[in-house]
């Protein structure tokens, strides 16, 4: 798949926002304050931003809000739903926070609904039986295990940060590993896109143009998956092992700063893997993947 | 509503395409016929970017692939649910197939309820699947969900383009009945696509699938699509069919004769 822009740092940024937004919402005694209102102004920041850059990748911006009209089929609009919700009662957790008033109970909410549009975002790119590497209950998991570890990073969580970050970096080897494999163990070939597999091996002889088209740009794209294994060590080091170290330096706040942007950095390249190494079916009739 | 319509209130109709890909010479006419008449029919005009510059694109809502089949003697080379293998001996020559590909207007199209605007709906009536392009956001979601890249952006309008079984020709009372079918369909020299009600057994095109074997594609991605394809038919063996003047080019004389025989024996004893 098109490794897009919009859709990388929506992914990445309003993961990290949302995630921030579950720590703020289950700390027991959580800032308040003016603390609490920089908190929440970063917050949303990062998921405002997410969702603005998610709106880029739409060619017909002006008419977004007929995305709320579907909850009942769509993940994507269940998504823009519990994204609504989980702003308004995260923004009215914050508000109560910075005025000394903490009201837990809509912490929790706001980190339910917070987690719960992470999840909504996993669930689009799951949903697909067209990409096999992604229909998997894997994706949402590591969706809401990157938001909560990052989530933790900037909320300064040290000790389960360090945690996470180690879970972290099991769960994405796996489903490299694992991701791998999903294409062929899904059953489909030339032969079965085609019916042609009853009567020996097809191969893709000429294609149906010789320009490009919207199919093969947007979903049958290959250009640097040459560098994948490289891109993968690197994800690694930055988004799990590097922070590990560094949180475990003195000086919190000086090392806790460069783990937060070493994780982010990983998460941008691990969220371009993502996306460049997903192979969709529709690459078959073309003879690629 | 991208919900999916109910069976109960679906009317059974299920209006589709079936292609015989036995027959079809891959000359392409019937893209050039659906785009002639898309882009100036049902909805924004299918566009073109850069139609005359370096790098041509374009939405098209119908495309003609082409394939090789190579035998496979020993294994069964078909998906694990799939038909039985047919290996015909092994005896037959590699194979070209031309492959014509187009919405499929899926009974369970996965298309249509990632939508999350409404614009992509299944018709309960006839099944058709449509886009509603003033509701369309152009997300892209839909056309990721398609297995058969059926759906296209159109690279002006920024809404998606898929073929809508020309909705506008076969209930269109002001054309002559016998321009009431798909675009495609009316143009294939070859008569290689069929369109007719595959929900009636009775219906010609039912009968075609039924008496050629029509099949789905990639059945286990479960969108249970309506076209169906002819497999290309049992052709006779290599040996039949060489050549008919082989029998009069075979070599006259076998063994070298005369001077050359001399030569030739000679050369062989050293
Ligand atoms: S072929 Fe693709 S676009 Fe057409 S109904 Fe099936 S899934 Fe939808
Ligand atoms: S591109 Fe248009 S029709 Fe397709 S899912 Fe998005 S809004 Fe619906």
């Amino acid at each position: 798949m098109n490794p897009a822009k919009s859709l990388i740092s929506f992914t990445t940024l309003s993961g990290l926002g949302f995630g921030l937004l579950f720590w703020l919402g289950v700390d027991p005694s959580p800032p308040t304050g003016w603390i609490a209102a920089v908190f929440f102004v970063i917050a949303f920041a990062l998921t405002l931003g997410g969702l603005a850059s998610s709106a880029l990748h739409l060619r017909r911006p002006e008419r977004a809000l007929r995305a709320f009209t579907q909850w009942r089929s769509s993940w994507l609009s269940r998504e823009a739903w519990l994204a609504v919700a989980a702003l308004m009662a995260s923004g009215a957790h914050g508000l109560a926070l910075t005025l000394g008033a903490p009201i837990l109970p809509l912490g929790w909410l706001a980190a339910l609904l917070a987690l719960g549009t992470v999840g909504a975002t996993a669930m689009i790119y799951t949903q697909l039986r067209t990409v096999p590497r992604w229909h998997h209950w894997s994706t949402p998991v590591l969706f809401l295990a990157l938001a909560l570890t990052g989530g933790a990073l900037l909320s300064g969580r040290i000790v389960i940060a360090s945690v996470l970050l180690a879970a972290l970096a099991v769960l994405q080897v796996w489903v490299w590993h694992d991701g791998d494999k999903r294409f062929a163990r899904s059953g489909t070939t030339l032969g079965t896109a085609t019916g042609l597999g009853s009567q020996g091996t097809p191969r893709a002889l000429f294609p149906p143009h010789t320009g490009d088209n919207y199919l093969l740009s947007e979903m049958v794209h290959v250009v640097g998956r040459r560098h994948a294994r490289k891109l993968r060590v690197i994800a690694i080091l930055l988004m799990s092992l590097i922070p590990i170290v560094l949180l475990q330096l003195p000086m919190p706040h000086v090392f806790g700063l460069i783990a937060l942007v070493s994780h982010v950095v990983g998460v941008l390249v691990s969220r371009w893997l993502f996306f460049a190494e997903a192979e969709h079916v529709v690459g078959l009739y073309y003879g690629r993947r | 509503m991208t919900m999916l319509p109910r069976p109960e209130d679906r009317s059974g109709r299920k209006l589709g395409l079936v292609i015989d890909l036995d027959t079809c010479v891959g000359c392409h006419a019937c893209v050039i016929a659906c785009k002639g008449w898309n882009d100036q029919a049902y909805g924004a005009p299918l566009s073109d970017s850069d139609p005359y510059g370096d790098a041509p694109s374009g939405s098209f809502l119908n495309r003609v692939h082409s394939y090789e089949v190579a035998p496979d003697p020993q294994a069964g080379p078909g998906p694990p649910s799939g038909p039985p293998p047919d290996l015909r001996g092994g005896q037959t020559p590699t194979r070209h197939v031309h492959f014509p590909k187009s919405c499929l207007h899926c009974d369970d199209a996965p298309c249509v309820p990632v939508c999350p605007t409404g614009a992509s709906y299944k018709r309960a009536e006839d099944g058709i699947v449509l886009v509603n392009e003033d509701a369309c956001i152009g997300c892209g979601l839909c056309a990721w969900a398609c297995p058969y890249g059926a759906r296209e952006m159109d690279p002006s309008a920024g809404v998606m383009k898929k073929c809508t079984l020309c909705v506008d020709r076969i209930y269109n009372e002001t054309l002559p009945e016998e321009d009431r079918e798909p675009a495609c369909v009316r143009t294939c020299p070859a008569k290689a696509r069929h369109f007719g009600d595959l929900g009636d057994p009775g219906s010609a095109v039912s009968q075609l699938v039924e008496d050629r074997g029509g099949v789905a594609l990639m059945p286990e991605l479960g969108a249970a699509p309506v076209n169906r394809y002819l497999p290309p038919r049992e052709r006779d063996t290599w040996a039949g069919e060489t050549d008919v003047l082989a029998p009069w080019l075979e070599p006259v004389a076998e063994e070298p004769q005369g001077f050359l025989g001399w030569l030739d024996r000679t050369l062989g004893k050293l």
